[in-house]
């Protein structure tokens, strides 16, 4: 679990946000907060998808269930 | 195509009679289709008409619609245009948007704008009763849902008082994002709508059996001209997605595309990359877009290899790479000011990128130059435009030589709505100035930056002053000391939105937590993704000899840093920092 979380922590600040992982707590909403949008939404779908082997199905790309790092982690883990 | 008649109403009125039951528009959700005849569609207006004419609203009053997408907007806004009356349409508050911030620029469209009625969903129409200031001209709040009410044949065409409107009147009001721009509705007569679409269609070699698609939100104006009016004026099907719905799916275009044989499309150029790169394989299984005969780039600036990734992407679903096309257009005169031709390859001047940074000249080269930049053409100007390049002395520039664009034509906007010191900036001596930069080169028209420092951001114009006051409401933020701009990323083929934000080094906050802060409010005032949010102590910041922040500026610095650390964007020369 703690991997999953490092990795996609360290995608989402260095693709998106082009900021320290550090600076970016787990459980901070990401998508309610405005720190990726409906955009980059897609994109991690599929980083997700293709990385682990998972399905996510398009109803579940919204804030509440992808909204933290956190929740991205525990849906991939499900 | 376009039948004679001098205002919407008449064209409306002569699609009724002739094919009452014509399907106009197909509305996809994600729980099926809504097909919607000639009769449906103005029946449903009748009914908004009719609400409209109860509350006091009367014929060259404006309405706004705050309504989401789907079947109730397009009955709201006709209904405004049957009355006579001048509809405008403006997004509606998302779950992400701060209430307070959507209150605060509706206020300030409605301090110029001074609508008769707003037409909202009744949640938020009962909210914005209680909480909108009074404003003597605004007569009701109405709350949607009605539009399928109406009776049978409640639309009879004598009875719309809409049919009593001149050319010259208004038909509609159209405004870009931020408070900036809901302060300046382009005000549009009945005979420029009409004039640009039959000059319009002609270039799109527009004919009855073709099908547009598209899923552009209908307050932008290339979704409400090219994804509304050109196939309901013309009597061409469309076929409407709702944006929220591709955004989280954008196979969903594909597959309506396939569905319905779709012929023509519009998109921002940051389309072209999204569909290209992030539609899995599986979602693509099956799918024929042979059909498609012009996907058209738009609204945005164009890059060569976003048109060759979607094209490379797309041919094994049958797609014919010469359906790529482009267009350049704005609100201000309707929508298109050129197309390029619909069966051809796109035009790309190769240039000299050193000579266009520094002379403003577009001076060919060959490919295997190290300074080669590609330009994508826009396509020659309509018949009924003019378009020219007009230098720092205000002269026109010749040929190859960039210059400020200048517009003339016979669809221009009638002015600003309420704003004629905005006007009088734009329109000189009949010719619309655009603020953006480009060359003219055998005819067509290269667009390579803008003067003005508007971001254009997934196809939607931003203003940098919007999100730098929203950045200013931010504690621990030195008030003022904020400046925003965008910086081109050819990955994802559009505009990003950098920040660079003078601290208070005593407020107690960090600086990581400010970073986020400062995220946060502009998503919330704006539903703007930051890309680069850049604290900076109190000596960064470039200022002019008057004190303002100079963007340009400012941007160059970024820029330069940028590449210095070799971490970040390299500098482009999307913007002419010579031209004032």
């Amino acid at each position: 679990m703690d991997c999953v979380v490092q990795d996609i922590r360290r995608y989402i600040t260095s693709e998106y946000l082009n900021m320290a992982p550090e600076d970016l707590p787990s459980d901070y909403p990401l998508v309610s907060n405005g720190l990726i949008d409906a955009f980059k939404l897609v994109d991690l779908a599929l980083l997700v998808e293709e990385a682990l082997h998972v399905h996510i199905d398009v109803s579940e790309l919204n804030a509440s269930v992808f909204d933290s790092v956190y929740q991205l982690a525990a849906l991939i883990k499900a | 195509m376009l039948p004679s008649g001098q205002t919407l109403p008449h064209i409306l009125a002569h699609h009724l009679e002739a094919t009452p039951d014509h399907t106009a528009v197909v509305l996809v959700t994600g729980s099926g289709e809504q097909h919607l005849s000639i009769r449906e569609l103005l029946t449903g207006a009748w009914a908004y008409c009719g609400m409209y004419s109860e509350s006091g609203v009367q014929a060259g009053d404006t309405v706004v619609d705050l309504l989401p997408p789907g079947a109730d907007l397009l009955f709201a806004f006709l209904g405004g245009i049957l009355l006579g009356a001048v509809p405008c349409i403006l997004p509606f508050p998302t779950e992400k948007l701060d209430p307070v911030r959507y209150r605060e620029n509706l206020i300030a469209l409605m301090q110029v704008t001074h609508p008769a009625a707003l037409v909202a969903e009744p949640g938020l129409a009962s909210e914005l009763r209680g909480t909108l200031p009074q404003d003597p001209a605004l007569k009701a709040i109405i709350g949607s849902g009605g539009g399928d009410q109406a009776g049978a044949g409640g639309a009879a065409p004598e009875r719309w008082e809409g049919l009593t409107r001149s050319p010259k009147d208004l038909a509609l009001l159209q405004h870009s994002s931020g408070t900036t721009g809901l302060q300046k509705g382009v005000a549009l007569s009945h005979s420029s709508i009409l004039n640009q679409v039959s000059a319009y269609a002609p270039s799109l070699r527009l004919a009855p059996e073709d099908v547009i698609v598209s899923w552009l939100p209908l307050y932008h104006d290339m979704g409400l001209i090219a994804g509304f009016l050109l196939p309901l004026l013309t009597g061409i099907k469309l076929v409407l997605l709702s944006p929220f719905d591709w955004i989280r799916a954008p196979w969903v275009l594909m597959q309506a595309v396939s569905r319905h044989r779709g012929t023509l499309v519009w998109l921002p150029n940051f389309a072209f990359n999204l569909c290209a790169d992030r539609i899995p394989d599986s979602r693509l299984k099956g799918l024929d877009l042979s059909s498609w005969r012009a996907v058209i780039n738009c609204s945005e600036p164009m890059y060569a290899n976003s048109h060759q990734m979607f094209s490379d992407r797309f041919l094994e679903n049958g797609m014919k790479a010469q359906a790529l096309t482009t267009c350049y257009a704005m609100a201000e005169n309707v929508f298109a000011v050129t197309q390029g031709p619909v069966d051809k390859p796109v035009s790309i001047d190769k240039v000299d990128s050193e000579a266009l940074a520094r002379d403003g000249l577009a001076e060919p080269t060959s490919l295997g130059s190290r300074r080669v930049v590609e330009v994508v053409s826009a396509g020659p100007q309509l018949p009924n435009c003019s378009v020219r390049a007009i230098g720092k002395n205000g002269q026109e520039v010749g040929e190859r030589q960039v210059g400020e664009l200048a517009l003339q034509s016979d669809c221009m906007l009638s002015g600003y709505f309420n704003r004629p010191d905005a006007t009088d900036i734009a329109l000189r001596e009949s010719w619309f100035y655009t603020g953006d930069l480009g060359y003219i080169a055998d005819g067509e028209v290269y667009i390579t930056g803008r003067r003005k420092d508007l971001m254009i951001i997934g196809g939607k114009n931003v203003y940098p002053q919007d999100i730098e006051h929203l950045i200013d409401g931010v504690p621990g933020v030195n008030p003022g000391r904020a400046v925003v701009f965008g910086i081109a990323d050819k990955e994802l083929g559009t505009e990003q939105a950098v920040a660079i934000v003078e601290v208070n080094p005593r407020h107690p906050r960090t600086e990581q937590v400010l970073g986020l802060e400062i995220r946060r409010a502009v998503a919330a005032g704006s539903e703007i993704t930051l890309r680069y949010v850049e604290t900076v102590g109190e000596r960064w910041l470039i200022k002019t000899s008057s004190g303002k922040l100079a963007r340009a500026a400012n941007r160059e610095k970024f820029l330069a840093e940028q590449a210095g650390s070799r971490a970040g964007p390299e500098p482009s020369g999307d913007r002419e920092p010579d031209v004032e």
